[in-house]
């Protein structure tokens, strides 16, 4: 069993926590007899923490109006989205200051790094980029319903419902597909009858998260209630009620989809 | 579309990585704007299905490389870059400062390898198809880097310990 010799890559790799289990038990002998390697290796990976630790704050801060500003070039092919992105860069400093204190207090700074939170925001630019919309504001309308939420099943893996919301003021739109992090994910649109409109993302392949509670982010003035109900995730967002109203949805939805 | 999204949603990254690159928040703020316009621009050329990322972070790295060439013509990236101007906006801790202008004194390239390792935790693959070098160079260059940036923090230690004793 001679294993193969450690080199400075293998150091470095331990370093960075990146070894298979077996090398990683390797290196840990190899340094375990030579103490100044394993302090020099020890120093890199707190030099690592301490960067991480000095640098990751930026992550959460609010971005310059300049910044938010630069997706500006894509006026001529992408105007609708230059709309969102400097719009969601704002959103998103807003949300680094008013959602996440609501969220659990952990102690990563990046929002990336929580799927719920991501999911927030994805359809938060799902909802200001679609509801919009006046002549095509889904793929397949309410008069379809039976096909849309089979097709929509279908293509996201997982048996979906459109629930049923004329009971809190609002009736299917219709619904679309669009392209998730992790695969299809399905959009449906409600509006009541003043025109005012509500989407609602269903996501699939949430690892990991059964079940949580209701959250809220804010995204610009797009409010989501967001949740994890065994596999699949939901983001309800509207821009044009209020955060009491949108629970009342959210709470309907919930309860039409556990029955 | 999907890719506009999550460019967007990489600009906290972008933020970060050229704060730690580039020293001060001002400078580092433009070379993510100059980063995002010419993303913007080049998103046709992005191939679907490859990793964005490292395709944005790319775009930064040849931002920054030219504004870098351009700002300097007689400094080659290759010598330790002297000391950049820092803000002190993390903070008043003496360690933390340390850091920042231990940081910029390393050499940019091996600086670049650093931060994308250690920050953005990318796969040395994938630094290495980033940056556009050998893998082999990836592994020297972060090698170096810790080393060098583990001495300059010693010797910073020492530094403010000999003044306490004095």
């Amino acid at each position: 069993m001679s294993a193969a010799p450690i080199t400075e890559a293998d150091l470095q790799a331990y370093a960075d926590g990146r070894l298979d289990a077996e090398r990683r038990g390797e290196v840990e002998a190899w340094l375990a007899a030579r103490p100044d390697e394993a302090e020099r290796i020890d120093a890199y990976r707190r030099l690592g923490e301490e960067l991480r630790g000095l640098y990751d704050p930026v992550l959460s801060e609010a971005l310059p109006p300049a910044l938010a500003g630069a997706a500006l070039p894509l006026r001529r092919r992408w105007s609708r989205f230059a709309a969102v992105a400097s719009w969601v860069a704002l959103g998103a400093a807003v949300g680094a200051i008013g959602g996440w204190e609501l969220r659990d207090s952990r102690t990563v700074a990046a929002p990336a790094a929580d799927v719920g939170a991501l999911m927030a925001r994805r359809a938060a630019v799902a909802h200001v980029t679609y509801s919009p919309e006046v002549r095509h504001p889904v793929e397949v309308g309410a008069d379809q319903e039976a096909h849309l939420v089979a097709w929509l099943s279908k293509r996201v893996g997982a048996p979906l419902r459109a629930p049923k919301l004329e009971a809190v003021g609002y009736s299917l739109v219709g619904g679309r597909l669009l392209p998730g992090d992790n695969g299809p994910v399905a959009h449906f649109m409600y509006q009541t009858n003043r025109g005012t409109r509500i989407t609602l993302y269903v996501r699939t392949e949430i690892a990991g998260n059964r079940e949580t509670a209701f959250r809220y982010a804010r995204e610009g003035n797009v409010s989501v209630f967001y949740w994890v109900d065994r596999k699949l995730g939901y983001a309800l967002s509207s821009a044009d009620i209020s955060k009491d109203d949108l629970l009342k949805v959210a709470n309907a939805v919930y309860q039409q989809l556990n029955p | 579309m999907n890719e506009a999204q999550r460019l967007i949603e990489l600009i906290p990254r972008l933020r970060r990585y050229a704060r730690a690159l580039v020293g001060d928040r001002a400078s580092a703020d433009d070379l993510v704007q100059d980063t995002l316009e010419r993303a913007w621009m080049k998103l046709h050329l992005y191939r679907r299905g490859t990793d964005l990322r490292a395709w944005l972070f790319t775009v930064m790295h040849n931002v920054h490389v030219n504004k870098v060439r351009s700002a300097r013509a007689t400094d080659p990236l290759e010598d330790e870059m002297p000391e950049l101007a820092q803000r002190g906006a993390q903070g008043d801790a003496l360690m933390v400062r340390d850091l920042e202008r231990s940081i910029a004194r390393l050499p940019a390239e091996q600086r670049a390898v650093l931060l994308l390792v250690t920050l953005e935790e990318m796969s040395y693959e994938q630094v290495a198809r980033t940056l556009g070098i050998p893998i082999g160079t990836v592994m020297s260059r972060l090698s170096r880097a810790r080393e060098k940036l583990r001495a300059l923090m010693l010797g910073q230690g020492a530094a403010a310990k000999l003044k306490v004793v004095k």
